[in-house]
């Protein structure tokens, strides 16, 4: 089911006012620089915060219409929530922790199964363990397994790898991953590392002080060029490529993609075949010619969409399409300058890094 | 045998009305400290001002007003004497109402800040797992409660059986009625009958060493756990 969002929350300081939808499926990054208000829109959409005005529709479900006065408890919207600092329940052991909502949820509305959950979590051995002896990560690994055990219809996760380390987070991501896949249950996910969350998401609400800057598919919203200042590096293009081949005695992964290929060096083995991969506007540098003799090994052929002002007034961020892709180079004003760029014109992309997601 | 008859049916009876005193007032100071660790009314904040007097009164001032209050000429005095209830002071009734009041800020004031202190996080996580606001008192707030409630119990008991000023006020000294241990250890003193009064004195030492040191065990467990 979609969400539909119309909604503001004024608190001291500070004015939240975004409109938004969100798709049916799959996982929506909400990201923003700290006291962008992300936890409080999450917040909002729960039904955690008092006093926002305003309309939340879920699909046929309606959560919130303040002109008619309607306010549905957090506790009657088919949500589950994770937090940043996962909360378990300091009384009760893993087990109970799970149960709490499994046992609140009618059993005609469970659709996901207890040992579905414990499995794909892996919380079996941790089921007898109090919850203050576990570890950062088994913490949010209960904390998401005791929010999936309700069987919600939307599963909002606050920051949920912010307080762990950069192994527990490799443990973590996988998981939620897979549980996009085999539960097909849509995420609203904050962060402020896009690259943490990059290769799952697949629809990006972009929010700075409490207001929405843009919203829309990954690789649309990030390779736009009217966003602020802060966003700067994190410009770019998402790809969806194929493993075409593998060359082993290199190291690297011979990747296909609408437009071209990527020679990208191998990451940690998957079985997929579509890989998805991040390409950096500030990691495009643009030529005139093909020249073999350089080390740079992703040299595609592209032409010049547009030239726009990049936040540094010595940048110009340059979109360029490559057969039915696109992609983002951000290169000095003055060399723009010197090769005499102008739309239409065919270039030669050099790609510095591309980062396998 | 050291303890008279007498000695032994004021024990009970202070025995009787502690239990009972802490039993209501947990029914009663729980839902009230809930109310006082949540709201930011103004109208919070005098109650709960209200309902620390009896902390920094002297128990004399408070029987005196509750004597006038329950007296015949008094507006409660008024009212239990029209719904046929007679006059409460110098009853066990009107004791029990005293013994409420006056331990009311020691249930209250542990209840409260075991309340504030679970925050609002455990409450909004039970909220996002289906729980309703009466639901999450009973199966998060109250076990999480658990030592504050356990402070509350213990004091309102041990407070109960201390009392003496309020208990002269209101409650004077019926045996088998309003004697309580207090005033039946005044009256062997009066008498100079310091073997039994050191047998209660004693006893209520040592009750009340005994009681502070069950707390201070049980909060110790608790840590550890």
């Amino acid at each position: 089911m979609s969400l539909q969002a119309d909604i503001q929350l004024a608190l001291p300081g500070f004015q939240l006012d975004a409109h938004f939808s969100l798709p049916a499926q799959g996982v929506s990054v909400l990201f923003g620089p700290s006291g962008a208000g992300k936890s409080t829109l999450l917040r909002c959409l729960a039904g955690l915060e008092q006093g926002v005005r305003g309309r939340l529709q879920f699909g046929t479900q309606c959560w919130l219409d303040s002109a008619q006065g309607r306010c549905l408890p957090a506790h009657q919207r088919s949500i589950g929530m994770v937090f940043q600092d996962a909360r378990l329940f300091p009384h009760l052991d893993v087990r109970a922790n799970l149960a709490f909502g499994y046992q609140r949820t009618p059993a005609a509305a469970r659709r996901l199964a207890w040992d579905q959950i414990v499995d794909l979590l892996d919380l079996g051995p941790l089921l007898a363990r109090r919850s203050s002896t576990l570890s950062g990560g088994e913490r949010q690994r209960v904390a998401i397994g005791r929010a999936l055990l309700t069987s919600p219809e939307l599963l909002l996760l606050d920051e949920p790898l912010a307080a762990l380390d950069l192994v527990r987070k490799q443990e973590i991501l996988p998981l939620l991953s897979r549980l996009q896949q085999e539960l097909t249950l849509p995420l609203v996910y904050i962060t402020h590392a896009l690259d943490e969350v990059s290769r799952l998401a697949d629809h990006l609400l972009l929010l700075a002080e409490g207001k929405l800057l843009a919203q829309g598919g990954l690789s649309e919203v990030l390779s736009r060029t009217d966003l602020p200042a802060w966003l700067d590096e994190e410009l770019g293009v998402v790809l969806e490529t194929e493993l075409q081949e593998e060359l082993a005695e290199y190291q690297l992964l011979r990747l296909g993609f609408a437009g071209g290929q990527l020679l990208v060096p191998a990451g940690s083995p998957t079985s997929t075949r579509r890989r998805r991969v991040r390409i950096l506007a500030r990691d495009v540098s643009l030529a005139l010619q093909a020249d073999a003799a350089v080390s740079i090994l992703n040299r595609l052929p592209a032409v010049v969409q547009a030239i726009r002002p990049a936040n540094h007034p010595a940048h110009v961020l340059v979109q360029l399409t490559l057969g039915a892709s696109q992609l983002l180079a951000r290169i000095t004003r003055y060399s723009c300058a010197t090769l005499q760029l102008q739309p239409g014109m065919p270039v030669w992309a050099q790609i510095k890094s591309v980062a396998l997601l | 045998m050291l303890l008279s008859g007498d000695d032994w049916a004021a024990i009970w009876l202070t025995a009787k009305l502690a239990a009972l005193t802490t039993v209501i007032l947990l029914i009663l100071a729980t839902p009230l400290a809930w109310w006082l660790a949540r709201s930011q009314s103004l109208a919070s904040k005098l109650i709960a001002a209200v309902v620390t007097l009896p902390l920094v009164l002297p128990p004399t001032v408070l029987g005196f007003y509750l004597l006038l209050a329950l007296g015949s000429q008094g507006p409660i005095g008024q009212l239990t004497q029209a719904l046929g209830l007679g006059l409460l002071p110098f009853t066990f009734g009107g004791l029990l109402l005293a013994s409420l009041i006056y331990s009311l800020p020691f249930a209250v004031q542990p209840l409260q800040q075991a309340f504030q202190a679970i925050g609002a996080g455990p409450l909004e996580a039970a909220a996002t797992l289906r729980a309703s606001p009466r639901d999450t008192f009973f199966s998060v707030v109250l076990p999480l409660a658990r030592p504050g409630l356990l402070t509350a119990a213990v004091m309102s008991f041990a407070h109960t059986v201390g009392e003496f000023g309020v208990v002269l006020m209101i409650g004077g000294n019926i045996p088998h009625e309003t004697r309580l241990i207090s005033v039946q250890l005044y009256d062997r003193v009066e008498a100079l009958e310091y073997a039994q009064a050191h047998w209660l004195a004693g006893g209520l030492l040592l009750f009340s060493f005994l009681v502070l040191l069950a707390v201070q065990l049980l909060n110790r467990r608790r840590s550890a756990a």
